[in-house]
């Protein structure tokens, strides 16, 4: 295929230390089902799921504990059977280390499936498979977390043409889904071909990075028979596994962030969301387990299956632990990850992988000198962004300046900070100013709202001052003397006929 | 602390080793210098850095920031370094004192230190010199055919005691002078130079020089601290501007070829408009920029008043470099 | 001599009609100044810059009645922008006015509640359900933290809680390095 041979070159990017071999000596290991379970509400973009289980209940494993609220939200199940022990705030993995809402599950070691439910998605037809996908629990396992059932659906506006899989994991140290493809290839092709018809694409083209040969080999054995699945290999550049600029390396199409790449006939799915795919509709299974790059200074780094809510403790104690103490841990990859608060967290949806950190990751830098101006940033960013200006304007607080210079367009790499010679953290300021900007947009519109419900309480209490008037001025207009006497004989007429009645009905009795 | 956040690794020079590698790019231009003009060029650097290191030391602790940090970046070094080589190489001691301090004080400090100054910093110094003291500024030794044709004494001894007498008998004009003043006055000029004077050694000598710079530079282009855009343009930009002169009058203006090659001119292409802080930040800029520099260095050089026109045309397209900045910004990815 | 008074007085003639002619035609309706400052203020409604709300507060600045600094919950930031709006220069809050207070709620305990309507009157945006005898409470997501509500109740049954700090709201904090050996204060 001539698109396959094209080569495509995105501005930028960088060329990092891959360390990749040292989580792929090994196969992934299944751990046994630890003695407690940690299901974060909020694993995904989207509205928090609402609750459907209480404390004390019974479940069985697949079975529904919250369901999704809303069409941008999705379901959390029970990864094994057992009993719901309490649902409260526990430490989550996210940045900020605050707690939010846990189910905590005590398995029965008994792993009692739920009646599984293959989805003959043929039959149903597409908008009752996207309803039931809803309640899947599949999100992207790539680390965004979108809800899936938004990305498959056969939309006659914007209909898919080329299905793209995502296999090229550019981050250093991860290996989650190079391992999935060495191993469970297999799931992966037969929901490659299921994606592509419950899309209606033509084609599928995979994007794996020139660093994986081994699953190059075994994918491109697998897919010899298949006709409308190619697998295109792009160079090994820093951040060749972002969305957008996979699909340029792949076809050459730029779709900026405004856009998404529906609208140019293309759907991108990350492996193991793929496979999740075709584990619920062919076999019935939710989304309870993925698959964990646990690396860097650690005993024993390699890849593990777990099921979500695994307390991370028993992962790490399973590899032996950190060679060089430090407890420290990143989520994540070590250009876009984020430190773990602590290690008494669980297995979420977004946990791709757990850097051990080494010394030189957390060892104290030299410290920031002014920007230079050398535009090594700019030369570096993969979205033709400024990112001098952007430093400037947000060191500065000059938001409106940063966004028309597309300070939201950044997609976070980090790939400015890695070359600036200055030791600049440029990407903490960009995070700054868009949580700034972010928080004041909706704080304006509260205020919008608030003006108008201010507006609409004075216009109430005018508008109800002028119609009191009204009604007393109209009372006083009506009662002139002549109507005033006239009113007084009829109501003296109408007492005098009920002083009569009452002296009749007195009389009858 | 830097490192709470991501990305927790990074591969990036720091600004000290990439001010020494623009040092050890200027050493085959220095060592080819000091060889043609004498060990003044030697004492000019020793003092210029001195005098800078010195004057940094005391502004930094005026402005109550950390002087370790920013003594050790290696900036006034090289800002010096860069006016040590404009100058002549018999110039008095006094002279690289004062310019070096306007250099450092006035051009990069009142102007908010590293990464704030608005001009080239050793532009800004060499144009206050030029402008204050043009008589020593524009009196330049013959150059040697070797070495032991200098004597170091004497060259010591102007360094510190200069007088103008003594200056005077050294000096002579350099070849852009020469032929500026030819022209002036009417007389016609030998671009053979085969007429037996002393601007024929000269030029040989700038040539020299002028491919060490280019060695220098290059190296630089290699180890990736400077872009083509640049030097290319600059130099591309000149040597087609001087030959549309050329062809136009011959007997006016100067071939191509001596204006790529004398002067400052491949000093300025690779280290002097290359100055991160002053210059352009985006690609198309910086392309804007040289030809610029170069279209004024040629109109300053024919039809201004000083024989050499690197430094007003720099500090020139300094001023008009947030202007050609906001203009030439880059498509982002995916925008139409 | 005439010609140069006649072309002056020609130019004069030709910039006074163009002049003219863009007052009438460009003339702009209202006084734009106040809604620019009342898109400035936060809208909370309170009343502690001694004005009935944030509208007649606006108007008062743009008649040069009231200072910029005046407004508690548009903080710092709200009088920097007031005073880079009007050009002045800026000045630290009027501390006679109230303090910046972090964004609270308020909360009705429903165990004391009579049900008098005292606050739901008091309230400048309508932000508080019930009627007469029947049970009142705070529509949270339209609260604006104004606290007029708290003097009117009869039984004091009204507390104001402060929003915390949850996983949804949390932000990105400003990353602080300092290159200068000064204590100066970081304002972030």
């Amino acid at each position: 295929m001539k698109l396959l041979d094209k080569i495509f070159k995105f501005n930028g990017g960088v060329q990092t230390n891959p360390k990749k071999d040292i989580s792929t000596k090994n196969s992934i290991k299944c751990l046994p089902i630890p003695s407690e379970l940690r299901l974060p509400l909020r694993q995904h973009i989207g509205n928090m799921p609402k609750l459907k289980v209480k404390v004390g209940d019974q479940v069985l494993k697949g079975e529904l504990i919250a369901e999704a609220d809303g069409n941008i939200s999705a379901a959390i199940h029970a990864p094994t059977s057992g009993k719901i022990k309490s649902v409260e705030k526990l430490l989550i993995p996210h940045p900020s280390g605050l707690p939010d809402f846990c189910v905590t599950l005590i398995p029965d070691k008994k792993d009692q499936w739920i009646k599984k439910a293959p989805v003959n998605w043929e039959k149903l037809g597409m908008e009752k498979t996207i309803k039931l996908l809803l309640n899947s629990g599949i999100v992207g396992l790539g680390g965004a977390a979108f809800p899936s059932h938004l990305k498959l659906g056969n939309n006659r506006n914007s209909p898919i043409n080329t299905l793209i899989i995502n296999a090229a994991e550019c981050e250093p140290y991860i290996t989650c889904d190079d391992m999935l493809m060495r191993e469970r290839g297999n799931d992966l092709i037969k929901g490659i071909k299921l994606v592509q018809s419950l899309l209606g694409a033509k084609q599928t083209i995979i994007g794996i990075e020139d660093n994986k040969p081994e699953a190059y080999k075994i994918i491109s054995d697998l897919i010899i028979k298949e006709s409308s699945v190619h697998i295109k290999v792009v160079p090994t550049i820093y951040p060749s596994g972002d969305a957008k600029r996979l699909i340029f390396l792949i076809n050459g199409i730029k779709i900026s962030k405004e856009k998404r790449s529906s609208e140019y006939g293309i759907q991108m799915f990350n492996v193991a969301t793929i496979v999740a795919i075709y584990r619920f509709i062919v076999h019935g299974e939710a989304s309870l387990s993925r698959i964990v790059t646990i690396t860097g200074n650690i005993k024993e780094p390699r890849n593990y299956e777990v099921l979500f809510g695994t307390p991370l403790e028993s992962l790490i104690q399973d590899t032996g632990g950190q060679k060089i103490r430090n407890n420290t841990f990143i989520m994540g990859g070590p250009m876009m990850g984020f430190k773990l608060p602590s290690i008494d967290v669980s297995v979420t949806k977004t946990m791709n992988c757990v850097i051990s950190a080494e010394p030189e990751m957390i060892e104290a830098k030299k410290e920031p000198l002014p920007c230079i101006r050398c535009a090594k940033c700019a030369e570096a960013c993969p979205v033709l962004l400024q990112p001098q200006e952007l430093f400037w304007f947000s060191k500065s607080d000059q938001f409106e300046k940063a966004q028309n210079y597309n300070l939201f367009d950044c997609i976070e790499c980090g790939c400015c900070s890695y070359v600036c010679p200055s030791n600049i953290p440029l990407v903490q300021f960009y995070r700054y100013a868009k949580s700034e900007i972010i928080a004041q947009s909706i704080e304006k519109e509260e205020a919008d709202i608030a003006r108008e419900r201010n507006d609409f309480r004075i216009l109430r209490l005018e508008r109800e001052k002028k119609e009191r008037a009204e009604r007393n001025a109209q009372r006083k207009a009506e009662n002139t003397s002549e109507e005033k006497s006239k009113l007084i004989e009829e109501k003296r007429a109408e007492i005098a006929a009920a002083m009569n009645r009452i002296k009749d009905n007195e009389k009858i009795k | 602390m830097f490192n709470q956040q991501s990305p927790f690794v990074q591969k990036a020079p720091t600004v000290t080793l990439v001010m020494m590698l623009v040092m050890f790019a200027l050493l085959p231009g220095i060592i080819a210098y000091i060889f043609f003009f004498g060990i003044g060029v030697l004492l000019n650097l020793t003092i210029a850095i001195i005098t800078a290191l010195i004057s940094e030391y005391f502004v930094l602790k005026i402005r109550n920031l950390p002087v370790k940090l920013f003594i050790t970046d290696g900036s006034a070094v090289v800002a010096a370094s860069l006016l040590a080589l404009s100058i002549p190489s018999i110039a008095p001691w006094w002279i690289i004192v004062i310019g070096t301090l306007f250099t450092i004080i006035i051009a990069k400090h009142f102007y908010g230190g590293l990464g704030s100054n608005l001009f080239n910093p050793a532009m800004v110094g060499y144009a206050v010199l030029l402008v204050s003291f043009p008589a020593v500024m524009t009196k330049w030794p013959l150059p040697a055919s070797h070495l032991l044709d200098f004597n170091i004494v004497q060259q010591i001894q102007i360094f510190f005691y200069g007088t103008k007498e003594i200056i005077d008998s050294v000096s002579s004009a350099t070849p852009l002078d020469y032929i500026k003043t030819q022209i002036f006055l009417g007389k016609p000029f030998d671009l053979n130079f085969t007429n037996g004077m002393p601007i024929n050694s000269y030029f040989n000598a700038s040539i020299i020089i002028s491919l060490s710079f280019l060695l220098g530079g290059v190296f630089m282009w290699w180890i990736k601290i400077i872009t083509w855009h640049l030097p290319v343009t600059f130099l591309l930009s000149l040597a087609l501007i001087s030959a549309i002169f050329w062809l136009i009058d011959s007997s006016q203006y100067l071939p191509p070829f001596i204006h790529l090659f004398s002067g400052g001119t491949l000093l300025c292409a690779f280290f002097i408009i290359t100055d991160p802080v002053s210059g352009p930040t985006t690609p198309r800029g910086k392309i804007f920029f040289a030809f610029g520099v170069a279209l004024l260095v040629y109109l300053i050089r024919v039809f201004g008043g000083y024989p050499e026109g690197v430094a007003f045309a720099v500090i020139f397209m300094n001023i008009c470099v947030p202007l050609i900045d906001s203009l030439t910004q880059p498509k982002v990815f995916g925008h139409e | 001599m005439l010609t140069s008074i006649l072309i002056i007085l020609f130019l004069a003639v030709i910039i006074g009609l163009v002049l003219g002619f863009s007052s009438v035609q460009f003339k702009v309706k209202g006084d734009p100044i106040i809604e620019k400052i009342d898109s400035i203020l936060p809208q909370t409604q309170c009343g502690q810059c001694n004005y009935p709300g944030c509208k007649p507060y606006a108007t008062a600045i743009a008649k040069g009645e009231a200072d910029i600094n005046q407004c508690p919950p548009g903080g710092e930031a709200g009088v920097r922008a007031l005073a880079e709006l009007m050009g002045v220069e800026y000045k630290p809050l009027n501390e006679s006015h109230g303090t910046t207070k972090p964004k609270a709620i308020a909360f009705i305990d429903e165990d004391t509640c009579i049900g008098c309507t005292l606050c739901i009157q008091a309230c400048p945006v309508d932000a508080i359900l019930g009627a007469a005898k029947q049970m009142h409470t705070i529509i949270e997501k339209e609260c604006t933290g104004c606290e007029l509500c708290l003097p009117p109740c009869p039984v004091d049954c009204i507390t104001m809680e402060s929003i915390e700090e949850n996983a949804e709201n949390w932000k990105w904090k400003y990353p602080v390095y300092s290159i200068s050996t000064s204590k100066t204060k970081v304002n972030h």
